[in-house]
């Protein structure tokens, strides 16, 4: 039977011959991964069940929604979270980057399943990988029998085609889909991104493209692997599967990415998408450039062209936070973020910075932020009556300049 | 059981936002569900009480602090036409009752509810009608019926499945 990428991962990992959607399946998982958020409650549930891990090696936790600890009461999670870590010997325990640039860095591999307590888990499948978010009670199960269950989701294929226009970024096309598609458009289905656009794209695009599969309600985000996928693994290897010419979606979209505009999202939601165009001028506070969406190194050499040289506005606070150590030194050693914080940016540890309103850029009432991350939900960075912007690093530059949005191809 | 009626696509930010998340303590989560979308829910939320809201509930984070918060601030179950998915397992997981209806509209804010949470019927009890809702997958059945995942894994777990 014609199959697609997710199906045949899927069935390949529960030893099945196919699997179609619909089919609940039990799959071998290869990595099981928490944060510093989800942990806590992961290890409870692990601890209710056994209290010895599948696999010291295979189990995940990193510390970066949080860390350096900002409260006494996340300095009580991160305690008990260390505790696992130590009582289980696990080898992968991290605090130098976002979860899912790690896994993607140093673990994932073409047709692993990875099952990681945080939503954006879908980013890692651009590696060409059945990558998903769940909940805490079930990474807690996953870490006890390096078992999860599945629905097999029916699948959606994006074919994008064309090349972007110059100051047009993956973060915008992305923004655009999901302004099309709705919060719910992609509900419990395979988002799988391909056509001559994703080809061409580099592995960081591409992360940013299954990243935000889940604000359209995808199950998992998903990238035939190819030469570069190989060449960005270095050693690492794994199996290539590949969509059937005349496998079944749910809904193919064709989708001209040369017809797509700087986009923003605009609160409260990230389906409220709209060009930027409509909120051109509007005055900002604060601009974040970093998390697993956009703090990757190509993102910060596009923010570091439009910035190097120049001050940005004073009534602008620029936060960056590189998504990991490894980008955060190759930034240095570029001479990218000396170059930032030259124009008055404050760079963060690598981690989530600001993104969930804990710490290192909080928002009070009445301000507005632009910034690179994958939510704009109501009160995610502060105080429930802050405003955030969602757009490309290439904006979130232009705008930390210009004190106010603005479009990027007048500063390219 | 009142019904606290809500809207489409309502997010883990909303429900539980992450500044308020530091925390495992159920009690504590019960008292922050809709802390700043709703602040008068937890004050007046009473046991028994149902949600019912519109499409993609539950969409957003992974965080299982939102389902948590809502079964400890008392809430019985939930309805709504759709659910996000990482939602509805985190629900399942923790065995707080779920249930997909596609009539929702027909409830308002305040009605009376009662469930027969054996055949799933609902029952508005201020407009007279009964709603039908969409019966689990067996699978998931399974692992409501074993009293969520933790029970589920410690009895026959996948070995039978």
């Amino acid at each position: 039977m014609a199959s697609t990428i997710t199906e045949k991962n899927l069935a390949n990992a529960s030893h099945q011959k196919e699997a179609s959607p619909g089919d609940f399946v039990v799959a071998d998982v290869n990595y099981v991964m928490a944060h510093d958020s989800t942990a806590p409650l992961a290890i409870e549930a692990f601890y209710s069940i056994t209290d010895k891990v599948f696999d010291k090696d295979r189990v995940i936790i990193v510390f970066d929604h949080f860390f350096p600890a900002p409260t006494v009461a996340g300095a009580t999670l991160h305690q008990k979270s260390r505790k696992f870590v130590a009582d289980q010997k696990i080898s992968g325990f991290f605090t130098n980057g976002v979860c899912h640039q790690l896994l993607v860095e140093k673990f994932v591999s073409p047709g692993d399943v990875v099952v990681g307590a945080d939503s954006h888990t879908c980013t890692e499948g651009a590696l060409g990988a059945f990558t998903t978010g769940l909940g805490s009670t079930d990474i807690g199960g996953a870490m006890a029998t390096g078992k999860c269950w599945f629905k097999v989701p029916e699948s959606l294929k994006f074919n994008l085609t064309g090349s972007t226009r110059k100051g047009v970024y993956a973060k915008d096309v992305i923004l655009s889909i999901v302004g099309d598609v709705g919060a719910a458009g992609a509900l419990y289905r395979a988002c799988e991104f391909t056509g001559d656009y994703v080809k061409n794209a580099s592995i960081s695009s591409r992360l940013t493209l299954c990243n935000m599969a889940i604000e359209m309600g995808g199950k998992n985000g998903i990238i035939e692997a190819d030469q570069k996928t190989l060449e960005f693994l270095g050693g690492r290897s794994g199996k290539i599967f590949r969509s059937d010419n005349d496998a079944a979606y749910a809904d193919e979209l064709e989708i001209d990415v040369g017809a797509i505009e700087p986009q923003v999202a605009l609160p409260p939601a990230v389906d409220n998408v709209e060009p930027l165009s409509a909120v051109e001028g509007r005055i900002i506070d604060q601009a974040f450039l970093g998390t697993c969406t956009n703090g990757r190194l190509e993102d910060i050499e596009v923010a570091t062209k439009i910035i190097k040289g120049k001050k940005i506005a004073r009534n602008v606070r620029l936060i960056v936070s590189p998504a990991s150590e490894d980008i955060y030194f190759a930034a240095l050693e570029k001479g990218y973020l000396q170059e930032l914080v030259k124009a008055g940016a404050t760079v963060c540890n690598a981690s989530c910075g600001p993104c969930i309103g804990r710490h290192e850029g909080v928002l009070c009432e009445g301000e507005t932020c632009v910034s690179s991350m994958n939510r704009n939900f109501t009160g995610r960075m502060g105080d429930p009556k802050a405003d955030i912007i969602l757009a490309s690093p290439a904006t979130v530059a232009a705008s930390a300049l210009a004190g106010k949005i603005a479009d990027p191809r007048d500063y390219l | 059981m009142k019904a606290w009626k809500f809207g489409d696509d309502i997010n883990t930010d909303v429900i539980t936002p992450g500044r308020y998340t530091v925390t495992t303590d159920k009690k504590r989560l019960g008292e922050i569900a809709f802390i700043e979308y709703r602040p008068e829910f937890a004050k007046e939320v009473q046991k028994g009480d149902v949600i019912v809201a519109g499409n993609n509930f539950g969409c957003g984070s992974s965080r299982e602090h939102s389902p948590v918060a809502i079964k400890a601030s008392g809430i019985s179950a939930v309805i709504a036409k759709s659910f996000a998915r990482i939602f509805f397992r985190n629900a399942i997981n923790i065995g707080l009752p779920l249930f997909v209806c596609e009539d929702t509209d027909k409830i308002d804010d305040g009605d009376t509810i009662e469930i027969d949470f054996k055949t799933g019927d609902i029952r508005d009890k201020t407009k007279g009608i009964v709603l039908k809702v969409k019966p689990l997958p067996a699978f998931m059945q399974k692992i409501v019926d074993s009293g969520g995942l933790v029970e589920f894994l410690r009895s026959d777990g996948y070995d039978n499945v």
